[in-house]
Order: structure tokens, then sequence, then C-alpha cells
């Protein structure tokens, strides 16, 4: 750039940050601040039902987390809920994408029932499914090959069962509709001339569609694992962590709020965001996710 | 498409639709049938069919929420703060991110795409790790429990979407039919006013239905950071019924008032399904 700035960029970067201001300011004092207040809590004992006691206690609660049966159950737990539900939100959507690209009639039928799903409040999807599995209320036991009196909700991977659908049923529609985003920038003409070549439907969705999608494949799978790294919703009404079931939120959420004992709460918060970020970063440099194609949805 | 489908297709295809749609119903019907279930006869038939048909339909959940008034029932506070919070948090957020998504479309200016890159890093921000934080200032701030206390954590993380789907909207704008009509002796104003708010207004439209959505489902801050029906959403208030003392369990009314909350959504979901499928997909992939 030329030495100097001329007076219409000066300005026209003035009206920029001010139109910006705002939302910024709004952003990082919700997030940036209180992240920060977060670690700075973590560092101490501050138990709001004892205010007396307490003090810097350097990295004590983060020991006593890290060393602690209960934060690893959960890990574990909201690994395996993420890792399984993603993997079945990605296959379940690319079909459900597949067929409204494909729809020989009736695409818009699809799209209206996939969008029901996204519509509802995941408390309200939570309480469906779990009437639904519940022994005495639910439609699930009376379907065939189920036993009448299974008690999904009385065991740990049951509960889980239980837990994914709910999930997998909420969130499959959004990663539909981004991997349709995806298909539809492939160019028909590939498919016609490897049809032309002899490759079967199977070798074109491998061969043509599967690789011509891999951004969009990779965007949708970092929004959608890092969701459902967070469940929390769905957990509280199903179980409430009952049967080995708790998720990292919900354990977080139990020591702030349940027992007010912010100090260890907020190291509990100050991990799973480091979790957030490792995982965020896997996929941006692990996979080569470009963040820029990435967008927010839910 | 013009190509020829075989009997086979059809069938294959007829059948293939029938499960998605079932798929994405099927929960809702169970809630609604639920709802309209006597208290005293919950129980689930021995078939599935059986399940979904309420023997005598009754009206008797719908009135136990509504019965008693603003002050005795446990639903209608709730439902108010739900609509409440949810207007006042999207029409905020989308004020503040069209100024912002104008900015970022049109102008140009040194921090832009740290702009951007800040509200993607807080779209994948956990709440859970500001809800300590949150609660502790609020406590100390007087936001408690209050309406505020719930409208500025949705307005900042509705922030990046709203930012998102208005950027990826206004960049398609023709801006410069802005100036056309000035050279057709338009005031800017009126060029303002008559050109760019009709072609921005489809946008700014979907992105305040995804907001007021995202706000409508929250449930973590609604149980944190409220303890009373004068802030507490419909989400928040489903997971502490107790249901009244007729029933031993709050079931019927729970299915009631989730009825009621996902019917009105539906709906609007039906109208905009269009614009809400746009939104959600728009700048997601570049093409």
């Amino acid at each position: 750039m030329a030495a100097g700035v001329s007076e219409r960029t000066r300005s026209e970067r003035k009206l920029g940050w001010m139109l910006c201001a705002p939302a910024v300011i709004a952003m990082v004092l919700v997030t940036a601040y209180p992240i920060a207040y977060a670690i700075i809590l973590s560092l101490q004992e501050l138990d709001l039902r004892f205010p007396e006691e307490g003090g810097f206690a350097g990295l004590s609660n983060y020991e006593a987390v890290l060393t602690s049966e209960l934060w690893w159950q959960d890990f574990f737990n909201t690994t395996f809920i993420m890792v399984v539900s993603v993997a079945i939100e990605l296959a379940l959507g690319m079909i459900i994408a597949l067929v409204m690209y494909r729809a020989i009639f009736g695409r818009g039928v699809i799209r209206t029932s996939v969008l029901i799903p996204y519509g509802i409040v995941t408390v309200v999807a939570a309480f469906s499914w779990f009437y639904a599995f519940d022994p005495e209320v639910g439609w699930i036991n009376d379907l065939p090959f189920i036993a009448d009196d299974k008690a999904w909700f009385g065991e740990q991977f049951s509960s889980f069962a239980a837990i994914i659908t709910a999930e997998v049923w909420k969130t499959t529609p959004f990663m539909a509709l981004l991997l349709l985003a995806g298909l539809v920038t492939i160019d028909e003409g590939l498919y016609e001339a490897a049809k032309v070549d002899g490759a079967s439907a199977w070798q074109r969705f491998w061969k043509i569609t599967v690789p011509l999608m891999k951004p969009a494949i990779l965007v949708a799978l970092l929004f959608r694992t890092l969701d459902a790294f967070r469940v929390f919703d769905t957990i509280f009404i199903m179980t409430r962590g009952a049967q080995d079931t708790e998720s990292v939120s919900i354990l977080g959420y139990n020591q702030l709020i349940g027992r007010l004992n912010l100090g260890l709460g907020s190291a509990v918060s100050v991990l799973i965001f480091v979790c957030v970020f490792v995982i965020a970063f896997l996929f941006i440099r692990g996979f080569g996710v470009r963040i820029q194609e990435g967008r927010p949805g839910t | 498409m013009g190509e020829r489908h075989s009997g086979r297709e059809y069938t294959l295809w007829s059948v293939g639709l029938l499960l998605i749609v079932l798929f994405a119903l099927i929960p809702v019907l169970w809630i609604v049938s639920l709802s309209f279930k006597d208290p005293g006869a919950i129980a689930a038939g021995d078939t599935v069919w059986s399940s979904f048909v309420p023997e005598d339909p009754t009206f008797a959940n719908y009135e136990s929420l509504f019965t008693g008034g603003l002050s005795e029932s446990p639903f209608i506070a709730p439902l108010i703060n739900s609509i409440v919070i949810a207007l006042i948090a999207t029409s905020i957020a989308i004020v503040f991110a069209a100024f912002a998504a104008y900015a970022i479309a049109r102008l140009e200016f040194p921090g832009k795409a740290l702009i951007l890159a800040g509200a993607l890093a807080i779209a994948m921000f956990p709440p859970i790790s500001t809800v300590g934080p949150l609660f502790d200032m609020w406590r100390t701030l007087g936001l408690y429990d209050t309406y505020p206390g719930l409208i500025i954590p949705y307005l900042t993380f509705a922030l990046p979407l709203a930012i998102y789907t208005l950027v990826a909207f206004f960049r398609e704008i023709p801006w410069d039919l802005e100036q056309a009509a000035q050279v057709d002796g338009a005031t800017p104003v009126q060029a303002f006013r008559k050109v760019i708010i009709p072609l921005a207004a489809p946008g700014v439209f979907t992105a305040a239905i995804l907001v007021f959505i995202f706000c409508w489902n929250d449930f973590l801050f609604a149980i944190s950071l409220t303890s009373s029906d004068a802030s507490r959403t419909v989400p928040a208030a489903l997971a502490f019924f107790t249901g009244e003392s007729q029933f031993a369990e709050p079931t019927g009314a729970i299915a009631a008032a989730a009825s009621i909350v996902t019917i009105p959504i539906i709906i609007f979901v039906l109208i905009f399904q269009r614009r809400i499928v746009a939104g959600l997909t728009a700048g997601a992939v570049k093409g």
C-alpha cells in the first residue's frame, strides 16, 4: 500500500469498525471475559456454601478433577456418545442428502419433514424419546424383536442407545442439509462420463461423490462433533446422569449450579474448553478443514 | 430431470420417501398423542398402533396447564418468558449482526478476517464454560433470574450464526443498483429504502428465523441462570414440572406443554422452509 492512507480509506475503516463494534463487544463480553474469569475461579478454592473458607488454590482443583474417576468416566461417556452419534448422523445424513438430490418426486415433502427435527426444542425431542423408550408408557417395546419389559434406562449402554437415538434424530437434518449443499456443487457431467466408462453406482459414489464432497463433509463433521461433545439437554432430561451416563457438561453443571462449587466447577469448565479446542485443532490441522468454508449452524 | 424411471425405481423411491417422512414425524405424533391421553390411562397399548392412538382423547392435560391463571399455572409464565426473551434477543442480535455483516460484505477495513474468525470460534465455544462465571457475575450485578440475564448470553451465542448468514446473503446483493438508482435521480435515502431494503429483507428475515429457533431452544442457560417463574423459559420449566396434584406423574402435562411449544414452530418451519434451508446452507460451501 502507498505511504499515505487516503481520506476515503480512513473513513471507510472507521465506519467498518464502528459498525462491527456492538457485535464484537457483545461477543467478547460474554465469551472471552467469562473464560478468563473461569480460569481465575478455577485456581481458587471457592465453594459458595462455605464462602468464608477458600483463597488461592493453585492447580489443586485441576488435580482433583483429573485424578477423579468421575471425570474420566464422564469423558469416556461423552466421547462415546459423540463418536457413535456423529458416525450414525453422517451415514444417515448422506443417505437423506442423496435421496433429496436424486428425488424422482416429493423433494419438497422430504425437505419439509427433515426440517421438523431441526425446529423442535431439544428438550421436547428428549422427552418424546424418553417416553417412547419408557417400558410402561412407550411404544419402542411394542416393536417386534424387543422385549415388552425392557428397561432401557436401567443400564448404561441401553441408556446410551436412547440418548443417541434422540441426538441423532434431532441433528441429522442439519447434517443432511450441509451435505446436500456440497452435493449440488458437483458437476453432473462427471457422473455421465463415469457411466459411459462403465463405473457402477457404488464406484461413482466412492470415486466421485465422496472425494469432491470432502470439504463439505469435514466442515459438517467438525461442527457436529463439537456440538455433540457439548451434549447436555438430552442427558439431563433422560437420565440426569444416572446409570453412568453423565457427560462432562452435566458434570460441570452439577459442580457449578448443583453444588455451587465454583472453583471445582470452573476447573471442569476450563477442561471442557480445552477439549473443544483440541478437537477443533485436530480437525483443522489433521484433516485440513478449511475453516473459512465453515459456518456456524446449530 | 427428464430421465425415465422404471416401475421398480418408483416403488423403491416411494418406500424411501415414506421412511424419511416417518423418521421425521414419529416423535412429534407421539408427543401429541400422549398429550391427548387420559392422565389415568397413559400406559401404552400392546401394539405400536394402539400406543399412538389415545382411547378416549381428552383435553384434560391442556386444561391442567392453564388452570389457575398466571399466578398458579406452571406453564403460562414460562411461555410468556420464552416468547419475550427470544423476541428481544433475536431483535438485538439481528440489528448488531446486520451492522457487522454490512461492514464485512461491503467495506474494506483491517480486522475483518479476525472478526469472522472470532465469530466462528464463538460458534464452537462450549456454553458450559461460561455458565459458572456468568452465574457468579449475574448474582453480583443483580441479573440472576432476570430477562437481561438470559437475553445477553443468547444474543452473544446467536451472533455468529446471524453474522455468517447475513454476510452470505449480503454478498449476493447487487449493491451497484443503489448507485444506479441515484443516477436515475433517487436520493441516497430513497435508493436505500426502495432498492437495498427490499433486496436485503429476505436475508435478514431468514437470519431472524434461525436466531429465534436458537434462542427458543436453549436449555443450559435457562436452567443455570434462572430460579423462578420470573424468567424461567419453557424448556427449563418442562424439566422441573412436577405435575398437578391430581397426577402421580406429570407425563400428560409435559406432553401437552411440549406440543404447545412445538406445533407453532412446525407451522413456522413449514411456511418458511425454503428460506430456512437457504439460510442454513448459505455460504456453507463455496461453489
